[in-house]
Order: C-alpha cells, then sequence, then structure tokens
C-alpha cells in the first residue's frame, strides 16, 4: 500500500508530468484559457491514459514481446490509442451521452497528447506490473490535471492584467508557468524512498 | 512559390517554435544544452524531410477519409527507423533524448506539415518545406539550449564562456525551460512581427 501511495505522490507532485517530464505540453497551452474546460480536459485524459496504458501494456507483454515484435512498440502503440480514441468517442455517444458532452470537444485532441503515449512507454520501459502501471497511469493523468486547473485559473486572472505588447499570451503563459514549475520542484524535498 | 522563398518561410515566417507553437514538448524536454537542442532538432527535421516526401508522393492514392491513419503510420515507420539507427550508430544521442525520440510521432510539426503543405504540393516544393522547417525548429531549440546552458553553468556547446559558480542552476532545470521559451519568444515578437 505505502509502495503505491509514493508512486502517487511522485507523479502527482514530485515528478509532474507537466513541469518536470514536459509531457503533455500543448494540451497544457493549448486547453488552459479558461477554467471549466482545463477540468473537461484533465478528465479526459485522465480516462484515456489508464485505459491505453491497459491495453498497451497487455498487448506489449503478450503479443509484442512473445513473438519479437518489440521494434514495432511505436508503431503499435500510436495505432493503438487513435483506435481507441476513435472507438471510445462512439461508444459514449451512444451510452453514455452526458459524459460525452461533457468530454466530447476534447477527445479527438488526445491522439496527438504525448503524455498517454509517454506514460503508456514509460511503463512498459520501466517494466512496471500491471496493477502499479495503472496506479501510476491514474497519478500521472492527476498531475496533469491539477496542472491544467491551476494554470487556467492563474490565466483567467491574466486576462485582465497589463501586459507589455510582445509578451501578450504564450510568452506571458510560459513565464507564469515556469514560476509554477518552481514551486513545484519545493516537492523535490519529499522523495520517497 | 521559389525554393528559398519555402525555406524562408519555414526559418522565420512560419516558425514552428516562435509562431505556429508547435512540438513544445520536445522544446522543453531536451534543450538542457545546446547540444542536446541541436540533436533533437537535427533528428526531427530527418524525420519531417521523410514524411513530407512520402505523404506528397502518395497523396493520388490516397483516399481523403483514411489520410490521417495513413500519415500517423508513415510518420511513425521513420520514427522507428530513426530510432533504431540511433541506437546503432549515436548511442549517447538515444540515450540523451530517451523518450523524447518515440515521441516524435506525436509531435504535432509533423502531421500538421503533412496536413498543411505535402498533402497539395509536389515532392520537391515538400522536401524543401521540409527542410525549412526542420531548419527553423532547430534553429529555435539550439538557441533555447545555448540560452539555458550558458545562463545555467557558463558554458556553451561545452565550451567555458564564464566560471561555473556563476551560473544559475535554474536554468538548466524545469522552470528554466519555460521561461527562457517564454522570453526568446517575446524577443521573436519584437524582433520580426509588427
Amino acid at each position: 500500500m505505502i509502495e503505491y501511495l509514493s508512486i502517487v505522490i511522485g507523479a502527482v507532485f514530485v515528478n509532474n508530468i507537466v513541469f518536470t517530464q514536459f509531457l503533455g505540453i500543448c494540451p497544457f497551452l493549448g486547453v488552459s484559457k479558461k477554467l471549466s474546460s482545463a477540468t473537461g480536459m484533465g478528465a479526459a485524459v485522465a480516462f484515456v491514459m489508464v485505459i491505453a496504458t491497459l491495453v498497451t501494456w497487455v498487448l506489449q507483454r503478450y503479443l509484442l514481446v512473445p513473438y519479437g515484435m518489440d521494434y514495432l512498440q511505436t508503431i503499435v502503440f500510436i495505432l493503438v490509442i487513435a483506435a481507441l480514441v476513435q472507438t471510445l468517442e462512439i461508444i459514449m455517444k451512444k451510452s453514455v451521452p452526458s459524459l460525452y458532452q461533457a468530454l466530447g470537444v476534447f477527445l479527438p485532441l488526445i491522439t496527438t497528447n504525448c503524455a498517454v503515449l509517454g506514460v503508456a512507454i514509460t511503463v512498459v520501459q520501466k517494466d512496471m506490473s500491471l496493477v502499479t502501471s495503472l496506479v501510476y497511469a491514474l497519478s500521472s493523468a492527476g498531475g496533469f490535471a491539477l496542472a491544467l486547473v491551476l494554470f487556467a485559473g492563474i490565466r483567467e486572472q491574466l486576462e485582465l492584467t497589463d501586459v507589455p505588447r510582445p509578451m501578450r499570451g504564450a510568452p506571458i503563459a510560459l513565464v507564469c508557468a515556469g514560476l509554477l514549475a518552481m514551486a513545484f520542484m519545493g516537492f523535490s524535498g519529499i522523495k520517497a524512498g | 512559390m521559389k525554393l528559398g522563398s519555402i525555406i524562408y518561410n519555414g526559418v522565420v515566417r512560419e516558425n514552428p517554435t516562435f509562431v505556429l507553437l508547435l512540438g513544445m514538448c520536445p522544446t522543453l524536454g531536451t534543450t538542457g544544452s545546446a547540444m542536446t537542442g541541436l540533436s533533437m532538432g537535427l533528428a526531427t527535421t530527418g524525420v519531417l524531410l521523410c514524411s513530407n516526401m512520402s505523404v506528397s508522393a502518395i497523396k493520388p492514392i490516397v483516399p481523403p477519409a483514411v489520410r490521417i491513419p495513413v500519415y500517423i503510420v508513415l510518420i511513425a515507420t521513420f520514427v522507428t527507423a530513426l530510432q533504431m539507427l540511433l541506437a546503432a550508430y549515436l548511442p549517447s544521442v538515444n540515450a540523451t533524448l530517451g523518450i523524447f525520440i518515440p515521441l516524435i510521432v506525436v509531435n504535432c510539426i509533423l502531421l500538421g506539415r503533412a496536413e498543411a503543405f505535402a498533402s497539395r504540393n509536389s515532392v520537391v516544393a515538400s522536401a524543401a518545406d521540409g527542410v525549412g522547417i526542420g531548419i527553423g525548429f532547430t534553429v529555435a531549440l539550439t538557441l533555447i539550449g545555448a540560452v539555458r546552458e550558458v545562463l545555467g553553468t557558463g558554458r556553451i556547446f561545452g565550451a567555458e564562456v564564464y566560471p561555473e559558480e556563476f551560473g544559475s542552476l535554474v536554468f538548466v532545470l524545469a522552470p528554466g525551460a519555460f521561461i527562457v521559451l517564454g522570453f526568446l519568444m517575446a524577443l521573436y515578437r519584437k524582433l520580426f512581427q509588427r
């Protein structure tokens, strides 16, 4: 139990996927202008990341490795993620329309979210067990959602401030993200294990 | 369009990093030093050149409805080839760039250029576009890497500029990546955009 707790704290705070691993920066900058869309994106990523990690882990362990095809890893993983996102979209539209309403617009964007592919590859590279992988995927997604929501809150304030002209938009957002990343560095003191 | 102007367009007018804001993950993740930025830029340029040319070459036979999956598979194939080449001939580069090599697949620059340029231009023009955008990306990454390396460790491409003790380590660490990119982007806008 304590082992899983240290994975969760590690992935959410200490090695936050956005601020220290630089994965998922595109949606982090793109969808963080409003708090509501940031929450939706965070939830959609969490959903896809856990399922994608589960499927790719099983494929890697029982298909690619036994048949000596692990060199196809990148191609297979990206295809699985793309197909999975499409399937999820169709299933959700039919069976859980309320969830589809909430997450729908963000789903297609997730295919090119490198955080999803990044976590799927990391889990395989570090040779984690299935349960550990799922905990890791869920907490990475949690870290992503936390970063996104925090940053969206800051950006809503930023809209109202008077920023020098060349710094407006992306540059000032990046500098703010840098300061936020600096704050997250404070967590590296609690490196568990 | 002349080839020269296509390349100029990629390097300055539509610089993938400073103007289009594409491929942000490797831009931040692999620019701890000028050398790593340069190698990531060149790796991406190689894949971009191959994918642009092949997308342009196969465009008459690809049905529009399935073009995106086709492009993704093409890109993933070139990335896998690159991964194997690096592992065989430049293992140190492969180790430094780590997970960012397979992640070239999801770099929006590649799919973006395939969709926006290569799928409607000739093979030669697409190659020029690949080189131009690739150089723009490489220049941006090397520049960010150089600034971070100088401010952080007092070195540039490993050569000492001033003693390391005066450097501020935060620029090599994660926050420095965001801050340096933010200020360089503002500088670019000041210089090139009115």
